[in-house]
């Protein structure tokens, strides 16, 4: 439980990240929270020859949220989105999901877009970035390239990012009008990785029906799925509207593994009662904001 | 004695130290000790062919590659069989090193030690072993149908046939009214305490002497193994346990191949070794337990009365047997619980398979054995519709029963004999405290939310405090300090301040001048070792009869000073007086004082015990004939047999049929260790048992796949409870002194875990209406079950009258 031996630097500025990169070539790694990189290095499952530390380049931790969305910097913990009001204003689901992110103490240090980068399906931000239709900022020795998130997320822990480049910010979209959001997950353990979870935005029409339902989930794929409900529910008036219909077209769409926690089936459980538990939700919150 | 203090909710006196970090744990000593770090076989069953180490010889900093073939003398021998036992009949040990085959993941085949840990590590990698890949054994059924042996030469796979009976069950089950059989299934968890196991050397050579740290449960039996194994004279190796961060049984076992490798490699380099175990160590080369299939057959009466109970256990041992046949002795013997059933045979296969060594965990075999009394009774109040809880009153032991005579041999080779208890009223104070009458209620409610509620209740009676002995060495010194040690150890169970507490009692001293000191040879000699709920017992009586020793020579000697009667003197707040005579007394200081003639005065203190300070008595020596000097005694308390301490559970859990999530809505516990001797201590051993009972229902499994890899070795994927998980508990006391020792105290350090999977087990059932045939459970494999075609089961409530038939 003692990592290889690899080379450390900390530049502090982005040309300087990619200049390292750029140099080191594919054994360097970027090391933002550590909250995933350093476990795997401790174990040797990973040895990379150099960790390029990002802590030190300035601007890279700032939350800013606008009308159009929220874009969060490589080194904004958790626990500062969590607790950012505004970015919870724009983007509900930003505070919803990182209040499933593990607990409090790597919340505190692990990153938002640290754990996007990382590219883990059981990811709560890597779903929320699908869900908003959000993007990532990549930072190469070419310029700064806007990446979609059906682009970016290519398989578990892979992204379509590779040589020198480092993710600078993700940007979360804000939650349309007439829209309501809600996020769930079920962990063996609180605070574990997710055996299920759902992210669900619903908008309502100007007669407060239904328009659009759609969810996004963990742990049920390879890379986040985004699946769109919307025929089960089009048109119903949100108050009488057949959210377990919802759920039940979502276990259909689903196609999990098992694993030593939880069985394939009992996943499509999971996504059917989670996704008609947080339409519900979300349907109450949209016709909140439909008022 | 005083009773101030005994009894008392005394704040445990270690925890400020503890939780500051100013503990000092096994990885907190020798910062300038070399490392070792382990290469262990990553298949469970394979001949080792050759061990090529050329391209780790190169990495800077590596001091020493040892192989078994490095390995002289003793060392070279197998590991000793730790307690043998005439059914253990094909007893098997590792050796320190693979000499040939490995027989489990994990096992070690060489030792590297380098200047530091990141070295050793680096050099471990790059060692290349070649294999001999053989046919891999898991689980008790694939040791049982020993398609394939572990052992060449055990061909059946089955280490030891344990069989106890108390008449003849077959004439008995052919005479009962009623009966059923039925099979099920416990799995694998473990002790998985915070701090791994851990030991530091340090070799004298001028003195040509050991010292060793191991975080260890039995420091004493450590010594002598580690004399043995070196070939070294006792008087030249001290073993010490520093602080403990959890032992649960796992670091009973000894020697442990790391607690000789490590000496072994102090002395040949000449300079401190530390090893410290990782967490995927612990995971796949220390102990685990738990795992058993139970093969049940029950005869009963219209009324629910046992008559006749026969039970097969599959034991699964593991790879090897180096503690004997204890737990599957405990499950065996402990069985019954609270129980009067006339007539009881129990039979154990204990068998090998491809895994890690299986070796007491916390209730050691004794949750296994409640499962499998537990599921008999509430079958057999479902078969008759009688209420669980009245079926088991039915059968209880009563009162005027004690002592209770078994007719069967417990682990400790003493008579299995109850010494008292009152079972009856321990399960009516149950019922109250989780209003078990008034459950319909509850349910009702609960299914109006949607949700489903169920209730279950296991009580169980534990043997705890077996000998055969311990000892303690109570000391006051000149400044009025207190000494106790023993050589007894401490793993955070609340040793300081509990025998200091029983020292303090007896002697009549303030509590803060008492410092305990536990597992250290130098200070301590003889002991046995924590085990088996067995310090406050064993240790505890020993504390009390030390200080009654000291309390004896301080008030002689204070007699002569102050003119009185012994039998006249009192001591209180660490002052001798004659009782209802203000202003006769003498600090107890002074007596230490007096207690040791001195030439020499080397403090103001001292100076009162020296030649010529006062007018002595010509007439006698300065010390007695049979006396000798200092104010210190030491006694040991040798039980005669074990106590039985009891207790039961119930828990409520509610079901969520939506997601089959499982959550513990209450959790009751009334507990009966006899005479408390600090009942805040006591609840707390309560609590920590109940979180790993918890544990092991609902989330710990050992996930072993057919290759005998195993793969949640992590805290990732092993599931042990987080505080999150577990539930707040109500405590209930109750208090049947022991008459077997002068405290009255019953063991308490496992009580808590024991009835966790027989009580939860029983309330899922009855939430869920289906047959629970294996522990632990989860919700992915409760949703299989309540799909599945197992057998519906109906609870009868309290106010169902009696019997059908």
């Amino acid at each position: 439980m003692k990592p290889a031996p690899f080379g450390y630097v900390d530049p502090t500025s982005v040309d300087e990240v990619l200049d390292v990169l750029t140099s080191e070539g594919e054994g360097a790694k970027v090391l933002a929270g550590g909250q995933s990189l350093l476990p795997l290095l401790s174990m040797r499952l990973a040895a990379p020859t150099t960790l390029v530390d990002i802590n030190r380049v300035p601007g890279l931790d700032q939350i800013s949220a606008g009308r159009d969305g929220v874009r969060v910097g490589a080194l904004v913990r958790h626990a500062q989105l969590l607790a950012s009001s505004e970015a919870a204003d724009v983007q509900p689901l930003l505070g919803r999901a990182t209040a499933n992110v593990a607990h409090p103490a790597i919340r505190n240090r692990g990153t938002t877009v640290g754990s996007i980068a990382h590219a883990d399906p059981s990811g709560e931000m890597t779903a929320v970035l699908a869900l908003t239709d959000g993007s990532v900022t990549v930072a190469t020795p070419d310029g700064r390239e806007t990446i979609g998130w059906g682009d970016f997320f290519l398989g578990p822990l892979e992204t379509s990012v590779h040589g020198p480049a480092v993710v600078l910010d993700a940007f979360f979209p804000a939650l349309p009008e007439r829209s309501g959001t809600a996020f769930a997950e079920i962990a063996r353990r609180k605070g574990d990785y997710a055996v299920c979870g759902a992210g669900v935005v619903v908008t309502l029409d100007a007669d407060r029906r239904v328009s659009s339902a759609r969810a996004a989930y963990l742990s049920v794929g390879l890379v986040p799925e985004v699946h769109d409900l919307t025929d089960a529910v089009v048109g119903q008036p949100v108050d009488t509207a057949d959210w377990t219909a919802a759920g039940e077209l979502a276990r259909g769409l689903v196609d999990p593994d098992g694993d030593l926690h939880a069985s394939a089936d009992y996943r499509r459980l999971l996504v059917a009662t989670l996704t008609a538990r947080t339409l519900a939700d979300a349907g109450a919150e949209a016709a909140r904001r439909t008022a | 004695m005083t009773t101030k203090f005994f009894g008392e909710p005394v704040r445990r006196r270690e925890d400020a130290r503890l939780i500051i970090g100013q503990g000092r744990y096994l990885d907190d000593i020798g910062s300038g000790a070399y490392a070792a770090a382990f290469v262990r076989s990553p298949y469970a069953h394979a001949r080792v062919l050759d061990i090529d180490v050329s391209a780790a010889m190169d990495v800077e900093g590596l001091l020493a590659i040892y192989t078994y073939e490095d390995l002289t003398g003793p060392l070279a021998e197998p590991l000793p069989v730790l307690i043998p036992h005439p059914q253990l009949t094909a007893p098997r040990t590792g050796y320190p090193l693979v000499k040939d085959v490995a027989q489990h993941v994990g096992e070690p085949i060489v030792m590297v030690v380098a200047t530091d840990r990141y070295i050793a590590e680096d050099a471990a990698g790059l060692i290349e072993i070649s294999y001999e890949e053989l046919p891999v054994v898991v689980g008790v059924d694939a040791a049982e149908a020993a398609e394939h042996t572990v052992h060449d030469d055990v061909p059946d796979n089955i280490a030891a046939r344990h069989h106890q009976e108390t008449g003849d069950v077959e004439a008995a089950l052919a005479a009962s009214a009623h009966t059923f059989s039925f099979t099920q299934y416990f799995e694998r968890s473990a002790s998985m305490p915070m701090e791994g196991k851990g030991v530091h050397a340090r070799w004298d050579d001028a003195d040509s002497s050991l010292r060793v740290y191991s975080s260890t449960q039995a420091s004493t039996s450590v010594r002598a193994a580690i004399a043995a194994k070196l070939e070294l004279s006792m008087e030249k190796v001290e073993v010490i346990a520093p602080d403990v961060g959890g032992g649960f049984g796992v670091k009973i076992v000894h020697p442990w191949p790391e607690e000789l490798l490590v000496p072994m490699a102090a002395r040949r380099l000449g300079h401190e070794v530390k090893w410290t175990e990782d967490r995927r160590e612990h995971f796949i080369s220390s102990a685990h337990e738990r795992q058993q299939r139970q093969e049940i057959t029950v005869g009963y009466d219209d009324d629910g009365r046992i008559t006749a109970l026969d039970v097969l256990v599959w034991h699964d041992n593991g790879a090897y047997t180096p503690y004997g046949i204890i737990v599957p002795i405990n499950t065996a013997t402990q069985l019954c619980g609270p129980y009067d059933i006339p007539v009881y045979r129990a039979r154990v296969n204990s068998v090998y398979t491809n895994t890690v060594i299986v070796t007491p965990y916390r209730g050691a075999g004794r949750p296994q054995g409640t499962f499998a009394m537990e599921r008999t009774m509430d079958r057999i109040a479902q078969e008759r519709g009688i209420d669980r809880a009245l079926v088991r009153e039915r059968n209880l032991i009563q009162p005027d029963q004690f002592p209770y005579d078994w007719g069967l041999t417990f682990q400790d080779g003493r008579p299995l004999i109850y010494d008292s208890g009152d079972y009856p009223a321990m399960m009516a104070k149950l019922k109250v405290l989780v209003d078990w009458d008034g459950f319909a209620a509850r349910r009702a409610e609960a299914e109006a939310r949607g949700k489903l509620l169920g209730i279950g209740m296991a009580p169980y009676v534990e043997g705890t405090g077996p000998g055969p002995y311990e000892g303690a060495h109570v000391q006051v010194l000149g400044s009025g300090k207190v000494l106790v040690s023993t050589g007894l150890t401490s793993q955070g169970q609340g040793h300081e301040t509990v025998f200091a507490q029983l020292a303090a009692a007896e002697l009549g001293v303030p509590l803060e001048d008492v410092v305990v000191t536990t597992g250290d040879t130098r200070r301590f000699g003889y002991a046995v070792g924590t085990f088996a709920s067995r310090a406050a017992v064993v240790s505890g009586n020993a504390v009390a009869l030390a200080a009654r020793g000291v309390k004896e020579k301080a008030l002689r000697i204070a007699a002569e000073v102050l003119e009185a009667d012994p039998a006249d003197l009192e001591i209180d707040e660490g002052l001798v007086q004659v009782k209802g005579t203000p202003g006769a007394s003498i600090p107890l200081r002074t007596v230490a004082v007096l207690s040791n003639p001195l030439r020499y005065a080397f403090d103001e203190a001292a100076r009162q015990a020296t030649q010529f300070s006062g007018p002595g008595d010509d007439s006698k020596p300065p010390v007695a004939v049979g006396d000798a000097p200092g104010l210190e005694h030491t006694d040991y308390y040798s039980p005669l047999r074990s106590t039985f301490a009891s207790g039961a559970h119930a828990v409520v859990v509610e079901i969520d049929p939506a997601t089959w999530e499982i959550a513990i809505e209450q959790y009751a516990v009334v507990h009966d260790c006899g005479t408390i001797i600090n009942p805040m201590i006591v609840e707390g051993q309560v609590h920590g048992g109940v979180a790993q009972g918890v544990g092991g229902a609902l989330y710990e499994r050992m996930a072993y796949d057919r290759d005998g890899q195993l793969t949640n070795a992590s805290f990732m994927d092993f599931l042990m409870p987080y505080s999150s998980e577990v539930p707040d508990v109500d405590i209930d006391h109750q208090s049947t002194p022991s008459p077997l020792n002068e405290l009255g105290i019953k063991g308490a350090g496992e009580a808590g875990v024991i009835p966790g999977s027989a009580a939860i087990a029983s309330a899922i059932e009855d939430a869920v209406g289906r047959r629970i045939a294996a522990m632990p459970i989860s919700p992915t494999e409760l949703y299989d079950l309540v799909r599945s075609d197992a057998e519906r089961v109906t609870n009868s409530s309290p106010h169902d009258s009696g019997a059908m038939a």
